[in-house]
Order: structure tokens, then C-alpha cells, then sequence
């Protein structure tokens, strides 16, 4: 369940912003998760309902943003798409594969009141 | 989570800190720690009351000075959300005493509020015009786990400062982590000084397990967290203060999926994985194996008596990080325990060798300011 923690720093992030910027409420918060993240974005809708309870972010509309997995194919030399880690590249199926993209979590925007 | 001081519920313990409790006005009970005689601000700290007609305020105060919660005639805003959804902010400042029990006084604001009470007039365009949002976009574009990472940090920078090489050790619960260290303990301690963080979510078994041995450890119970973060780690660093150029071993709570998120500030993270698991964990716990820089094969003594896999366990884990090093091992027999403390040691030797290269560069630097001054005086 680090997904309740991961909240937490998100909640963190956004009241922070928030309060700095006059709000009064937190209509939307906007997430950027990779498909390779270490996140379960069902799992983080629960957690953030939860966790926000009572913040100015109560009820705010959680949006995620999936971004897909891409890793550098040593064997092909080439940039390729991988739906989770472990798996092979889908062009030649070596597993020597360093991950680029797909790993990031990030809070983008938020929109206030 | 407590939104008093933004500990979780069943909250976590490090070993001898001080513990407290907030008492919500909802009945729930938060405990959080701290440790005496140094300062005790509490930091954008904020309250939540509900009040019987449901609806409810936030504020946030500044604690101040020794652990009796006075507050300083700072600062005090509250928010408040009223009945039709509305919410509105201002500060007062309390004067004297203010327990924690719950039993807070704070004024009641009547629902009815005059609307120009309501808004700070921050609208997109600053303006009330009716029927115009005051909605707005504010970027923010940070990583989730932006401020743990700035906790890592620091421990990594004052671990750096010290010349102490830091392992944290990641397996799931009954991989054999414990017994692992204390077998590496017992080897190491004539040669290289040792210190333990122990995490795990309740009791101090094992640090009393490490203790035993004669090495300095800190238990942190995380309650009910399922990992370590770095602000714990941060926390036991203060109360542990690992020697110069000695080796800290972190060991992590037992999970093999929470702990591959939360950077604590080490060098590395070890994985362990032992042969009576699954020789399938690398692939079903995709996100540790891939953290890992080294991965720990324990128990092989008992492989005679198991249907244990090892070249296809091998197999799984390279093809999620074709990097990682491993290493067979049984903390039991101490078969290829010699490569797992050599390569402890080297890591030692290299945390050692970076201290001395930065006091170097800071001896450099102060000779160069020092003729520079002599040279300005000559002026």
C-alpha cells in the first residue's frame, strides 16, 4: 500500500502549491505515471479519496496521465515500446534492454479555486 | 494520515524518542515522536475540526521552543468550508496555552457568511465579476516522491561527509535478512566498524537480535508503513551517528514491493532472495529486482531438499536487470559469504577513499583562500 504514502507526498505537493497560491480549493490534480512506475493507478485513486479527506483537495477530480513504457534495445540498437519490466523487445526478444522512458511519477498541474 | 504533523496512523516509533499524542476532535488518536532537548517546531502543522453540523475548518500554527505547545502570537489562519460548499481563510493569532486534547475552542463562524468574506479576489483575471471562474491552472510539474528524494539526499550527502558505506537490504519477510547480518557482523567487526538501522513494523527483536553482537543499532517501527523512507532513516542517523569510514547496513521491511520506490540516501540496495521462495520472484517483483545492484541467493544449503531452480531464478532476474551482480550465499554454512564481505569491504574502501579525496579538495580550497587573503593584505 505505498500508494497511501505516494498520496501523501502528492497531497503534500499540491497543498503546498495551492495554499502559496491563494487557494481556497483544489478543483483537479493532474498525474503523470509511467506504465513502469511503481504505481497501481486504481489502487492511488482509493488511496487519494482517502487521504485528502479534509484537505483542500476533498473531492477533487484525480486525473492520471498514463505514459508509456520505451526502453533502448541493445541488440537492435534501436528504441523500443515495453508494456512492464522484464519483458523482452518485441522485435528481437532480447532482454537486454535499458529502460528510457515510462518510470516517471510526477504531480503536473492543479487546478484551483 | 494525521494531519497534525503528517504521521501516519500507528505511526512510527524510533527507539528512544519521545512519544506523543494528538487526539483529534473526531476521536481518532495519532501518536508521532520526537526526541527532547532540541528544538520542537512543528512546522506547517494543521488542524482539522469538524463541527457538529459537519462542517469542517482547517487551520494551520507554528508550534515553538520546548514541547509545551504554546503558541506565538503568529500567524494563525484558518480555512473554513461551510454548509453550501463555500470556504474561506483568515488568521488570528491564539495567545497562551494550547492543549492538544482536542477540547479546541475555536470560534464558530456562523454559516452566512458575507460573501466578500469569501474569496481573496486571486480569480484568473483578480476580479468578482459574477458568473467569471476563479478556476486556474498552476503548474506544478514535480516528481511525487520530489521530497523524500531531497531527504535521501541529504542522509546521502552526510553519509558522504563521513566516509560511511550504506547497503540497504531489501527482501520479502522470512528471506533470511537478519540472520545474514549477523553472520556478516560476526566476520566484519575486527576489520571494519558496523552499525544497523532495523526496520520493521512493530517490536525490536531484531535490533536486540544485531545489539547482541556488539554492533550499535536502531530499531524504527513503521507502524503501519510498509517500507522505510528517508526521512526515518534521517531520524536513526541522528541517534545512531555511524563512526567515520564505517559500514551502515539498513535493513529495510520485509516486502519485496514498496522499499524499490523510496531512495533512503544508501549506495546500493541489496535484494535477497532466498531458495525456499518462488524461483519466479524476479519476474513477479519486477521493480526491487530492477533496483538492485546486487541480489543475494540465500539458503543454498537447503537446495538438496528443494525442487529450486537456480539457472532459471539466475535467468529470470538478468532478464530484469541485466546488470545486477549475484551472489549465492548460505548465512547458515557461510558458503560464499567470502565474496559477499569483500565486496562490502571494497565498498568501504571506496567511501573511505571519496571522505579523503573531499577533505583533500576542502585542505586545497583553504590554502588557496588563505594565500589569497595574504595576497590582498600585501595590497
Amino acid at each position: 500500500m505505498h500508494e497511501m504514502a505516494l498520496c501523501e507526498s502528492v497531497l503534500q505537493i499540491v497543498a503546498e502549491t495551492a495554499r502559496r497560491h491563494g487557494a481556497v480549493r483544489v478543483k483537479a490534480v493532474r498525474l503523470e505515471i509511467g506504465q513502469l512506475s511503481h504505481v497501481e493507478p486504481d489502487a492511488l485513486r482509493f488511496a487519494f479519496d482517502v487521504v485528502t479527506r479534509h484537505s483542500l483537495a476533498q473531492g477533487a477530480r484525480l486525473e492520471i496521465e498514463d505514459v508509456a513504457g520505451t526502453a533502448w534495445c541493445m541488440q537492435c540498437a534501436a528504441p523500443v515500446a515495453i508494456a512492464r519490466r522484464g519483458d523482452g523487445c518485441p522485435a528481437c526478444g532480447s532482454y537486454q534492454l535499458q529502460v528510457t522512458g515510462g518510470d516517471e511519477m510526477r504531480v503536473k498541474d492543479i487546478e484551483i479555486d | 494520515m494525521c494531519t497534525t504533523c503528517g504521521c501516519g496512523q500507528g505511526e512510527t516509533r524510533i527507539e528512544g524518542e519521545h512519544e506523543h499524542e494528538h487526539v483529534m476532535p473526531d476521536g481518532t488518536v495519532y501518536r508521532h515522536v520526537h526526541t527532547h532537548g532540541s528544538d520542537h517546531a512543528h512546522e506547517a502543522h494543521t488542524h482539522f475540526h469538524r463541527h457538529a453540523d459537519g462542517t469542517v475548518h482547517e487551520h494551520a500554527h507554528v508550534h515553538d521552543g520546548e514541547h509545551a505547545h504554546d503558541h506565538p502570537a503568529a500567524a494563525h489562519e484558518h480555512e473554513h468550508r461551510h454548509a453550501d460548499g463555500t470556504v474561506h481563510s483568515h488568521g488570528h493569532a491564539h495567545d497562551g496555552e494550547h492543549g492538544h486534547s482536542g477540547a479546541h475552542d475555536h470560534h464558530h463562524h456562523e454559516n452566512g457568511h458575507a460573501h466578500e468574506d469569501l474569496h481573496y479576489g486571486l480569480g484568473a483575471a483578480r476580479a468578482h465579476a459574477p458568473g467569471m471562474s476563479q478556476s486556474r491552472m498552476v503548474e506544478i510539474e514535480r516528481d511525487i516522491l520530489s521530497q523524500n528524494d531531497a531527504y535521501a539526499a541529504r542522509n546521502r550527502e552526510l553519509l558522504r561527509e563521513r566516509g560511511v558505506f550504506t547497503v540497504n537490504l531489501v527482501s520479502s519477510p522470512g528471506a533470511g535478512k537478519t540472520t545474514l547480518l549477523v553472520k556478516t557482523i560476526d566476520a566484519l567487526r575486527q576489520s571494519v566498524p558496523v552499525c544497523v538501522i532495523e526496520g520493521d513494523q512493530q517490536t525490536t527483536m531484531d535490533a536486540d537480535r544485531i545489539r547482541a553482537t556488539g554492533a550499535p543499532a536502531i530499531q524504527v517501527n513503521t507502524g503501519k508503513g510498509c517500507h522505510l523512507d528517508a526521512a526515518m532513516v534521517g531520524r536513526a542517523l541522528d541517534r545512531l551517528a555511524p563512526a567515520d569510514g564505517s559500514l551502515l547496513m539498513i535493513e529495510n521491511v520485509g516486502n519485496l514491493v514498496c522499499p524499490a520506490a523510496f531512495d533512503l540516501g544508501e549506495a546500493y540496495k541489496v535484494v535477497v532472495l532466498s531458495v525456499t521462495e518462488g524461483e519466479d520472484k524476479p519476474l513477479k517483483y519486477p521493480d526491487m529486482f530492477h533496483a538492485a545492484k546486487l541480489m543475494l541467493l540465500n539458503k543454498i544449503d537447503l537446495l538438496p531438499y528443494l525442487q529450486f531452480d537456480v539457472d532459471r531464478c539466475l535467468a529470470y532476474a538478468r532478464r530484469v536487470n541485466p546488470d545486477m551482480a549475484i551472489l549465492p550465499v548460505s548465512a547458515t554454512t557461510g558458503e560464499g559469504m567470502q565474496t559477499w564481505l569483500e565486496w562490502l569491504v571494497q565498498g568501504v574502501r571506496e567511501a573511505r577513499a571519496d571522505r579523503a579525496e573531499s577533505v583533500d579538495a576542502l585542505r586545497r580550497r583553504v590554502t588557496e583562500l588563505e594565500a589569497q587573503i595574504a595576497r590582498l593584505k600585501d595590497c
